[in-house]
Formats: structure tokens, sequence, C-alpha cells
């Protein structure tokens, strides 16, 4: 474990590693995006309660999904940055806020629009969709927070000690359906026992549950390179690998 | 075998076609924007490094694996 933190911790090392990883996860996500939605928009059959409108469940549940584990990321690298000050975590904690922001937006606007057909409402104010919000100022308070500070080291220690604190809200995000009364059906899919959900709607999901990570890693390594190239213009170990 | 019997049928969904649309329309925008800005950023950044003269003094940055920057110069 501690092997991987320092590999990572090496802002040469991991510039290499992540212009050769993007390299590759980016086709393959993208490869993996276009069949997710393909198979779920046209190829899946509908839902006999809520008929077509049900389709959106193949880029909400991913997105809220890839947002919740998001977050989790974002506060380990705020751990690490605060108790071993490695500074790559810092970027990575910077990297993660806004693709996770981006994600909880996704997840909240088309489970409004789902809810529309469905619920006959856009919003309501269900446990639910209320802690995916509070996630979503979560994650835009780490972005507000790194620019509002000068100094970087402040600005990271801030984030850090906002990330973890948030991590309180995670739980309750994953729980909400069971403990409170909501208008969000209980889990379908399960990692022990039958999964609710029919193999014709769950391969296209999980296609896409597998696109939306891959996403996810991809620009967060993307947007950590870009940090590292804006960062480090005169070191000559950048030079080297541009050049 | 696709589940619609046309591409109409499948634009339209039986009157759910405008909200299931318009939900991939948005995530498929995002998708692209959270692809696209970093890119732009990186380009850019390796623009700028590329353009500038050659690194080594006043490197606060340098990789200390690779030696200090004014000693290789000298």
């Amino acid at each position: 474990m501690w092997k991987i933190i320092h590999k990572f911790g090496s802002p040469p090392w991991f510039f290499r590693f992540a212009t050769k990883a993007v390299q590759w996860l980016l086709p393959l996500m993208l490869i993996a995006l276009v069949v997710g939605c393909v198979w779920g928009l046209l190829y899946a059959p509908p839902d006999f309660r809520q008929g077509n409108s049900y389709r959106i469940i193949f880029i909400h549940v991913p997105a809220a999904v890839v947002a919740l584990a998001g977050y989790y990321v974002m506060a380990f690298a705020g751990l690490v940055s605060l108790v071993w000050k490695i500074k790559m975590a810092d970027v990575a904690m910077r990297a993660v806020a806004p693709v996770g922001a981006a994600l909880t937006f996704v997840a909240l606007v088309t489970g409004a629009i789902w809810g529309k057909p469905t619920w006959g409402a856009w919003w309501v104010w269900d446990a639910r969709i209320t802690s995916m919000l509070i996630l979503l100022f979560l994650y835009l308070g780490v972005v507000a927070l790194f620019e509002a500070y000068e100094n970087p080291e402040v600005a990271a220690k801030a984030c850090a000690v906002l990330s973890l604190v948030g991590t309180v809200n995670i739980p309750i995000i994953y729980k909400s359906v069971d403990w409170w009364y909501s208008l969000h059906q209980p889990a379908s899919i399960k990692f022990t026992g039958e999964s609710a959900i029919d193999a014709s709607m769950l391969y296209p999901l999980l296609v896409n549950i597998g696109a939306f990570y891959l996403l996810f890693a991809v620009v967060v390594m993307m947007n950590m390179r870009a940090t590292l190239l804006e960062t480090h213009s005169n070191a000559a170990w950048l030079r080297e690998a541009v050049e | 075998m696709m589940y619609f019997d046309s591409l109409n049928a499948a634009w339209d969904m039986a009157g759910h076609g405008p909200y299931v649309w318009s939900a991939y329309a948005i995530t498929m925008a995002v998708v692209a924007s959270l692809i696209i800005l970093p890119h732009r950023r990186a380009r850019r950044a390796q623009q700028l490094l590329v353009q500038a003269p050659s690194a080594g003094a006043g490197d606060a940055n340098q990789d200390p694996t690779t030696g200090g920057g004014n000693a290789s110069q000298a």
C-alpha cells in the first residue's frame, strides 16, 4: 500500500503513467459508453410499469454510483494530503472535485427528467435527492476553496478537511431509501442474492457503470496531468517527457 | 434485435422520447466537456512549455532525482 502511494506521489512517474494510461483507457471508455447507451436505448425491452422513460436508468445510475465512489477517492486523497503531506494527493483532490460535481449534476438532472413522466414532478425534496444535492455542494465547495486561497498549501488543507467531514453524507445517501420514506426504489442490484432487475436490463447497465468508472479515471488523470504541466513548467523531467 | 420497429418509433418512444433523448444529450454534453477541457488545458500548458526558453534557473519544482537545474548547466 505504502509503495503504491509512494509511486503515485512522484510527479515524473505519475505523468508518464497517466499519459500512457489515458491513451489506452480513453478509447476503451468511449467504446463501452457507446455500447452501453445504444444497448440501453434501442435494444433493452421497456419496463412493464414505466414504459420507455426508465431507459434514463442507464446513465442516471452509473453517474450517481461513480459520483458517490468518487467522493471516497477525494476524501482518501484529502487524508493522504493531511497525514503524509504528499503534494500529488492535493493534485488528485483538486482533479476529482470537478469530475464528481459534473457526475452529481448529471445524476440530478437526469433524475429530474426521469421524475417528470414517472412521478409527475421534476423535483421533490426526497431524502435521496436532497442528500445528492448536498453532495453537489460539497464537490463545488472543494472546487471553490481551491480557488479561494492564494497559498496552495492552505487551500489543500482546507479542502482535505471539508472532504473528510463530507464523507458523513455518503452513507446517508446510500441508506436514505431505507431510512426515510422515499420515492426512490431500494437497490435493485445486489452482490449477494438475486438482483431485482432482469438480465436484459442489467447487462447494459453494468456496461455503462464500467464506462462511467473509466470516464472518472480518465478525466481525473487528464486533470492531474494538466495541473502538472501548469505547475511544473520548469522541471527538466517534464521537458523530457513532453519533447 | 432492436426493440423498436423503426427509427421514428425509437425517436418517439411512445411519448417518452423527449425525456429520454434530452437526458442522454445533456449527459453526452457533460461527458464531452469533461474530456475536452483538461485536454485544452494540457495542450496550452504544453505549448507554453515548448515555447519558453530552456528551463533550469530558479527551478523550485525540479524533481530531486534529476539533479539541480543550475548545476547541470555549469
